[in-house]
């Protein structure tokens, strides 16, 4: 299943990229047929880099600069007299609250998902009745559901169920519709463990639960990560669910904080890209933290 | 066991389809209580100016964004799949877009293009320093940009992943036979990639569905309704005109679209068998 895994690498040792010094020791890349230098991937790869790139650095290098730099310096200039005062004026405005509040939602609503799916999905692929090849046909069916389309009847049930500006109102309908691909990928997973290791167990006298938690689970790790790190990410990330079923600012996400801090501070562009990077910062420590961990775990569960 | 997952799932995705299809036949305000209305929600949004062209907004914006991402991310994934150092450099820094929320992306671009303090001005470049957001023309390029560079990386580490899994023997032999890199690109990369290119274009078309946050921090659907795209239609309509019943209708209609789109990618290029070829690794 893990996409990182590859084909061992059988290439001889050929000509030495052009465009690079040759590696006192040559690395062995298993596309022999990109082994060549390519000018022009390379050039478009630089180029994309330079996309992505500056804008970045011009959020870090403005959130820096004083109100006034900002309208005499070169948007792209080191600040002459970087300031920090934006930052203190983001944190100043409940900015740790927003933060807590994210933390409980995506906290919760990643849990809530990882744990029923992860029970679905074991059900769905040790079970033998319709009913659970039905329920795998309604998950993968609800990948097509855009979620938006739905937002007025939940609106609906979540003000009936006297729910609405709660952080629960974002956990349930966030966690409802991370299931199906959290399914679908941990169903892929679990596919691909032997029948003789639960038979093994069977043997020994183990139940349902016992294999379950002693086998399926210890064995899904790296499924496990890949849909943690996918639905957390998502659910971090979220506008739509907080926007709608949430109203008073103590209940809002960070990425709603962004986004109404930008509707009240539009003349001070510093100070909003001071949020715009504080906000970001929790998930860029952790993407330092877990960089392989993370790509892998992404890629995983695409990949094939 | 599959219960949990079956009715959280049922409760806020299958049961609110079954809700919206009875609002779109109500008045509602979003306060009180939906009154029944007949069919007059659907015959105002069938005929309403306004949707029909946000509809067509969203096509326009699902085959944009398809035709744009696709081979960029395509050929930069099968960049980054090789192993030299600075390409493992490269991807580093391409996976950043992916940990900025929406929303402050949008923020970041709002500012980023503004004709007088964005980047374009001030480093005068007229071709960068034009009205991108403000003008009817350019907004709808504007955001086909910015879900370009919000996703691209995404789908780059899809393609990079399955451009891992080709095996190289195919291109040894390949080379022997005397096969070029445009040769090869062709007759192996291509062909072996074509799961991980349906996989990927079907979550970007679904995708396309819901880029409502973006467009709604970016434009706000304007100017005018050039960036008004369906999503876009459906909120404004519900939840700032306080017409909860007309926005049902075109939730509804946002609904069926995502339905036949992705019925007709697995028809046309089989999903579903994608998942006898997973196990058959």
């Amino acid at each position: 299943m893990s996409a990182i895994s590859h084909a061992p690498s059988t290439d001889s040792p050929g000509t030495p990229p052009r465009d690079e010094p040759p590696p006192a020791h040559p690395r062995r890349n298993p596309l022999s047929g990109l082994r060549r230098a390519n000018p022009l991937g390379a050039s478009g790869g630089l180029l994309w880099l330079v996309i992505v790139l500056v804008p970045v650095y011009w959020v870090v290098v403005t959130s820096l600069r004083t109100r006034e730099g900002f309208f005499d310096a070169n948007p792209l200039s080191v600040p002459s007299h970087p300031t920090l005062e934006n930052y203190r004026q983001v944190l100043d405005n409940d900015f740790t609250h927003y933060l807590l509040n994210s933390t409980l939602v995506t906290v919760g609503a990643t849990l809530l998902t990882v744990v029923v799916s992860f029970l679905a999905a074991y059900a769905i692929v040790r079970g033998t009745t319709r009913a659970l090849r039905w329920a795998f046909s309604v998950f993968l069916l609800g990948l097509a559901i855009p979620l938006q389309a739905t937002i007025i009847p939940v609106y609906y049930l979540i003000a009936k169920a006297q729910m609405y500006d709660t952080l629960g109102a974002i956990v349930l309908p966030s966690a409802a519709f991370a299931i199906p691909l959290t399914v679908i990928i941990l169903v892929n997973f679990l596919r691909d463990i032997p029948d003789e290791l639960y038979e093994s167990m069977r043997a020994d006298g183990a139940g349902h639960w016992r294999m379950l938690w002693s086998l399926a689970l210890p064995l899904s790790r790296p499924a496990l990560i890949t849909v943690v790190i996918y639905d957390a990410l998502n659910v971090w990330n979220g506008f739509l669910f907080p926007l709608i079923l949430t109203q008073s600012p103590d209940k809002r996400t960070l990425p709603l904080f962004v986004w109404s801090f930008q509707g009240e501070f539009t003349i001070n562009v510093p100070a909003i890209l001071a949020a715009v990077v504080l906000s970001t910062l929790p998930i860029l420590v952790l993407y330092v933290l877990g960089r392989r961990q993370l790509i892998g775990g992404l890629t995983a569960g695409f990949g094939k | 066991m599959a219960l949990p997952a079956l009715v959280l799932f049922a409760l806020f995705a299958l049961v609110p389809m079954a809700i919206v299809i009875y609002l779109s036949f109500t008045r509602w305000d979003g306060l009180g209580s939906p009154a029944w209305a007949g069919a007059d929600n659907w015959r105002e949004a069938l005929t309403s100016d306004v949707t029909r062209h946000a509809l067509w907004l969203t096509v326009k914006l699902m085959v944009f964004s398809w035709i744009v991402q696709t081979p960029i991310s395509l050929l930069l994934g099968v960049f980054v799949a090789g192993k030299q150092r600075y390409r493992a450099l490269f991807a580093v820094f391409y996976f950043v877009p992916l940990l900025i929320s929406t929303a402050a992306i949008a923020v970041i671009f709002k500012n980023l293009l503004d004709p007088n303090f964005g980047l374009g001005a001030a480093l005068k470049l007229p071709v960068l320093g034009q009205d991108w957001l403000g003008d009817p023309q350019l907004a709808f390029y504007a955001v086909v940009f910015v879900i370009a560079w919000q996703f691209v990386p995404f789908h780059t580490l899809l393609y990079q992943a399955g451009a891992r899994q080709i095996p190289a023997s195919l291109y040894e032999a390949a080379s022997i036979d005397g096969a070029g890199r445009l040769a090869q690109f062709w007759h192996i990369t291509l062909p072996q990639l074509r799961y991980t290119i349906v996989t990927s274009s079907t979550l970007m078309v679904v995708g396309s569905l819901t880029y409502f946050d973006l467009v709604f921090v970016l434009t706000g659907g304007g100017p005018g309704y050039a960036t008004r795209i369906l999503p876009l239609d459906m909120y404004i309509t519900g939840f700032q005109s306080n017409e909860m019943g007309l926005a049902s209708a075109i939730s509804v209609v946002l609904v069926v679209a995502g339905l036949v789109v992705s019925l007709a990618l697995v028809r046309f290029s089989g999903f579903s068998r994608m998942r006898s070829q997973q196990a058959g690794m």
